[in-house]
């Protein structure tokens, strides 16, 4: 694409010290008390909020998914909801028919997901821009009718309900805040694991054929197979977040997997900020709470609140809230550390 | 065999829906570099405002000629205001904001229109001719969206207005320099897509039957008509509705049963597009470093 | 490395977390629970969720007209002196939204019960949740088969005749008047569209494989339905059972029309209204449609004189003025609400929510005033089907006129 995304990657170079502690110390000691403040948070609202929150981070992953993706290697997908779908129905299908528990579906469902999305990335390799668009289109179009077709596998338009899933004994857990630490876990290991991709080798070279695949090529990279990995990845992660949706909402039906899914990823993954991780989470706040904000200001016209909310947040952030905030709160460091250089 | 030229002329018929929202998608796409996803829906809500003067006792054909007034201002106005801001940030941004509005069209006229089905009334005599094989309805939206093309075609050709499009869109920076308002050429470009939108909506409505998804599914054909006649042709884009129409009538009939039919046509249309990346008709452009 | 270490500081900050929190949940949990959630001296809170939005907002209208009628019954003093508080929030016709906005009015609004919720896959998506937490789920607003079944799912309640008794009720008519019949069907490829499919096989029995000679689905994204109509017609049917939306079926009558056939042609009671749907297809193209139907058609001519209508229509003009008259949504919202507040009076000052299962399962023949006449509302322990009855009709140009006794369709 012509006109670029900005890479976030926090300016490592710029300060080295901060009150004693080096930055690497200082992100460890934020990432811990994000993490322990995350996983307390259940334990201080009630189960409905606790039940939001679980989907906010289960979106997020599957914006994290999409980010990598388009993102980071230039790739747009309109079609990550089918992808969602097909974890979701692995693990339901594991789960009903074979009576697999269900932890132990998440992991078959990202592989199936991975799988799937190699197998697309590779004809993808041909298209690109608003043909790219369109063939990830077809994806989100023609999952929900290939769900309903092949109706011995999926339930067809019935779907299949899944039993509920009962914490284990002895944590004095309850339902709604088990799935959230389990989710919450999931993401932390999502986030991990895009961070080590994308601030290496793998994220260098996907940023490179997103910038200028001819520069990168030249240059000895394998484009097609990084292009196709990409996609692999990207859906690894978006089959895994449909996974635990399946599992936590209990149910999987077509109609929980059109066109508006994809285009709901879409959405918040630019508004958090595409080239971002932690946009990603933001995304996913975006996609779980906005509408039902334009349900409560509206009852007439709910949608077109959201379709409002989407314009303001590209007209103030084009770059998505992440994206936007995060140089300038670089900047900021820099600033802070300039004056206190000044003042030594 | 009479089954199959039914199928053929349903699919035509059709088709030339396809090609002249396709058409529109195309004209955006060649002014600002941008798919327009809100094109269906502003077609639909120009069609609405159709309905309404034609409801408050305007003849048909005033009817029509002040809509598409309205319609190219309205483009002209949405590019400027809503469009100009995301102008220069990524294309993604653009992309949401044309969604956001999408959204935004849709639900007002949900709101001002309510969701009940509207009869539309057709400037043409519904009757069947050649042997039941298709309706005057259908040949007229035939004839009009062809009628449209050849227009266009002549605009950009043979008037300068057209050039100084054609030379903004490829080149601003060498189009300013030569004193070309860039600017006012993009809002002219939606203005003529979103009239294009208003006729194409105008047409169907008599056939599809008036509400606010009157649009919806046609949207996503039109945008695989336009890729699949390449979307930078506007001819392209007529022949890829045409091809669409036509060919998910004949799947639908012969290939495969109803139920995968729209899979089984997005899926020779990629077919297709795997062989011919720019389209049927479309150039591809080469970089050089 | 780095990431065990910081894992392990973490750990104890998590544990003790962890203790506190529950600490303080399982005090909260002992407070609760001493009286009744959703009813007080003075209000009913009521819960709904309908499709505001996305591809199924059309049907949103009957949330408003519900809000509407309930505006009503509260001008008139409410029920047994207590105002009705509707709260109906937007699933987007999607599941996860669904059990999303369905727990948040059981925990967070706490209503008494949940009312019309709409569509199949979306209550589909929440019965075990509200069957588990004793929750009522009256009246849901779908034609699926599966409600009525007071042994595994004693919460949950249909109101309107399934689509499959419907499709039945055809077969039956078309055994005994026509027993050579090539049929075709035309089903949208949701829950709707296959129930019809299926409830006519049933009908039919063992001669459902050789009379069924043609099916096509289409989806609601599908501009138009013409090829498929095309098709059928090819396929040599002399009859053909329409399960399709308004629009749609408008689309078919005209085709079929216009191709010059003229098939025995059933359509599913939803696509009845004379505005919306035969008359964009040409109410002259309409001549002989067969339907089956439980209520009145609101656009149809000959009810415009009765009190009901006129009492619908003064409604109408007061409290939903925004909606349009002809949609048969608003008249459908109009009389599942009537349904809910007779349940509602009849519970009196027990507003507990076994008493109001109780009392929607003791519903002895209640005349509702858009009920077609000889058709009433009737439920027991065992019967979870309120409206079992229909009254096959055929359309004459101008009116349905309505023909044969009233059928009672054999639940499933």
């Amino acid at each position: 694409m012509s006109k670029g995304f900005a890479v976030v990657v926090p300016d490592r170079a710029a300060v080295s010290q901060y009150a004693g502690l080096s930055v690497g110390a200082w992100r460890w000691i934020g990432a811990l008390i994000a993490v322990a403040l995350a996983a307390a948070l259940p334990f201080t609202v009630s189960n409905y909020h606790v039940f939001e929150l679980t989907m906010v981070m289960i979106y997020a992953i599957a914006v994290l998914g999409l980010n990598i993706l388009t993102g980071f290697n230039g790739q747009i997908s309109l079609g990550h909801g089918a992808f969602f779908a097909a974890g979701a129905y692995t693990t339901a299908i594991l789960m009903q028919r074979y009576g697999v528990p269900y932890w132990a579906t998440v992991l078959p469902a990202g592989l199936i997901s991975f799988v799937l999305g190699v197998l697309f990335g590779l004809p993808a390799l041909r298209f690109e821009g608003p043909y790219l668009a369109l063939v990830t289109l077809s994806m989100a179009l023609a999952t929900p009718q290939l769900l309903k077709y092949f109706d011995n596998w999926t339930g067809g338009v019935q779907g299949i309900n899944l039993a509920k899933v009962v914490p284990p004994p002895g944590l004095g857990l309850d339902h709604d805040r088990w799935l959230y630490l389990l989710v919450l876990v999931v993401l932390i290991v999502a986030i991990r694991v895009a961070a080590n991709i994308l601030h290496g080798r793998t994220g260098r070279a996907l940023v490179a054929i997103r910038d200028h695949p001819i520069a990168a090529a030249a240059m000895g990279i394998n484009n097609a197979r990084y292009k196709t990995l990409a996609f692999g990845i990207s859906t690894l992660f978006t089959g895994v977040a449909g996974s635990l949706a399946a599992i936590v909402v209990s149910y999987v039906s077509p109609e929980g997997y059109g066109m508006f899914l994809s285009i709901a990823f879409l959405v918040g993954s630019t508004i958090g900020g595409i080239a971002t991780i932690s946009g990603a989470l933001v995304g996913g706040l975006f996609i779980e709470f906005v509408p039902n904000f334009a349900n409560d200001i509206s009852d007439a016209a709910p949608a077109a609140l959201y379709g409002l909310a989407m314009l303001l947040f590209m007209y103030a952030m084009p770059l998505g809230v992440v994206g936007s905030l995060a140089p300038l709160f670089t900047r900021w460091l820099r600033q802070a550390r300039a004056r206190g250089s000044g003042r030594n | 065999m009479h089954q199959f030229l039914q199928q053929v002329f349903s699919g035509l018929a059709v088709g030339a829906v396809y090609g002249s929202v396709a058409l529109a998608l195309v004209m955006i796409y060649r002014a600002t570099d941008l798919i327009n996803f809100a094109q269906g829906e502003m077609a639909m809500f120009s069609t609405y405002i159709a309905w309404t003067l034609v409801n408050a006792g305007l003849p048909f054909w005033a009817a029509f000629v002040l809509t598409l007034a309205i319609s190219f201002l309205g483009g002209m106005t949405l590019e400027r205001i809503v469009i100009r801001p995301v102008e220069n940030a990524p294309v993604l941004a653009a992309v949401i904001v044309t969604i956001g509005l999408a959204l935004i069209f849709n639900s007002l006229a949900g709101w001002i229109y309510t969701y009940t089905v509207q009869e539309f009334p057709s400037p043409f005599p519904d009757r069947p001719i050649l042997g039941a094989l298709i309706t005057t309805n259908d040949l007229g939206v035939i004839i009009v969206t062809l009628l449209m093309l050849l227009l266009l075609f002549l605009f950009f050709r043979f008037t300068s207005t057209g050039l100084a499009m054609r030379a903004a869109a490829q080149n601003p920076v060498s189009a300013r320099l030569c004193g070309i308002p860039v600017g006012r050429m993009l809002a002219i470009g939606w203005g003529l897509a979103a009239a294009i939108g208003a006729t194409a909506g105008i047409m169907v409505a008599p056939v599809l039957f008036l509400d606010p998804y009157m649009m919806g599914g046609v949207l996503l054909y039109a945008f695989a008509s336009a890729l699949l006649g390449g979307i930078g042709s506007p001819v392209g884009a007529v022949v890829g509705g045409l091809i669409v129409g036509v060919t998910e009538n004949l799947v639908g009939t012969y290939l495969i049963a109803s139920q995968l039919k729209l899979t089984v046509a997005l899926v020779l249309i990629i077919l297709v597009l795997v062989f011919k990346p720019h389209g049927l008709l479309g150039t591809g452009i080469v970089q050089r470093v | 490395m780095a990431m065990k270490r910081s894992l392990l500081t973490g750990l104890p900050m998590a544990g003790f977390l962890v203790v506190g929190g529950l600490g303080l949940a399982g005090g909260l949990a002992l407070a609760a629970g001493q009286y009744v959630p959703g009813a007080s001296d003075t209000e009913i809170k009521i819960g709904n969720t309908m499709p505001y939005s996305g591809p199924a907002s059309s049907y949103g209208a009957i949330g408003k007209a519900e809000t509407a009628y309930f505006a009503m019954i509260n001008d008139q003093g409410g029920v047994n002196g207590r105002k009705i508080n509707f709260i109906s929030r937007d699933d987007s016709y999607s599941p996860p939204k669904t059990v999303e906005q369905v727990r948040k009015l059981v925990e967070e609004d706490q209503v008494l019960l949940t009312f019309n919720l709409l569509g199949t896959p979306p209550n589909t998506a929440v019965q075990g949740y509200l069957n588990e937490n004793k929750v009522p789920q009256l009246f849901v607003a779908t034609g699926a088969d599966k409600w009525n079944d007071p042994k595994n799912h004693p919460w949950t309640m249909g109101w309107q005749p399934s689509y499959r008794i419907e499709a039945r009720i055809y077969a039956r008519y078309i055994l005994q008047n026509m027993p050579n019949a090539k049929i075709a069907v035309l089903y949208q490829n949701d829950d709707f569209g296959k129930d019809y499919l299926i409830g006519l096989r049933e009908g039919l029995g063992d001669k459902a494989d050789k009379m069924i000679v043609a099916t096509q689905s289409y989806e609601t994204t599908d501009p138009t339905v013409d090829s498929q109509v095309v098709a059928m017609q090819n396929s040599g049917a002399d009859t053909i059972l329409t399960a399709a939306i308004p629009k749609f079926a408008a689309q078919v009558i005209r085709k079929v029309y216009d191709i010059g056939w003229k098939p025995t042609h059933f359509l599913s009671n939803v696509s009845t209204s004379v505005k919306i749907a035969l008359q964009p297809a040409g109410l002259e193209k309409s001549i002989g449609i067969i339907s089956a139907g439980y209520g009145k058609e609101i656009t149809d001519p000959k009810w415009q004189s009765t009190q009901e209508y006129k009492d619908w229509l003064a409604w109408m003009q007061k409290y939903n003025p925004q909606a349009s008259i002809a949609d048969a949504n608003n008249s459908y919202g109009y009389g599942v609400s009537q349904t809910l507040i007779a349940v509602l009076k009849a519970c009196g000052n027990n507003l507990m929510r076994e008493n109001v299962m109780k009392q929607a399962a003791s519903i002895h023949d209640l005349k509702l005033p858009l009920l077609l006449p000889g058709i009433s509302v009737s439920t027991s322990a065992t019967d979870f089907a309120p409206i079992k009855q229909m009254q096959l009709e055929k359309f004459d140009g101008t009116t349905w006129e309505m023909f044969g006794p009233v059928i009672s369709g054999a639940s499933s």
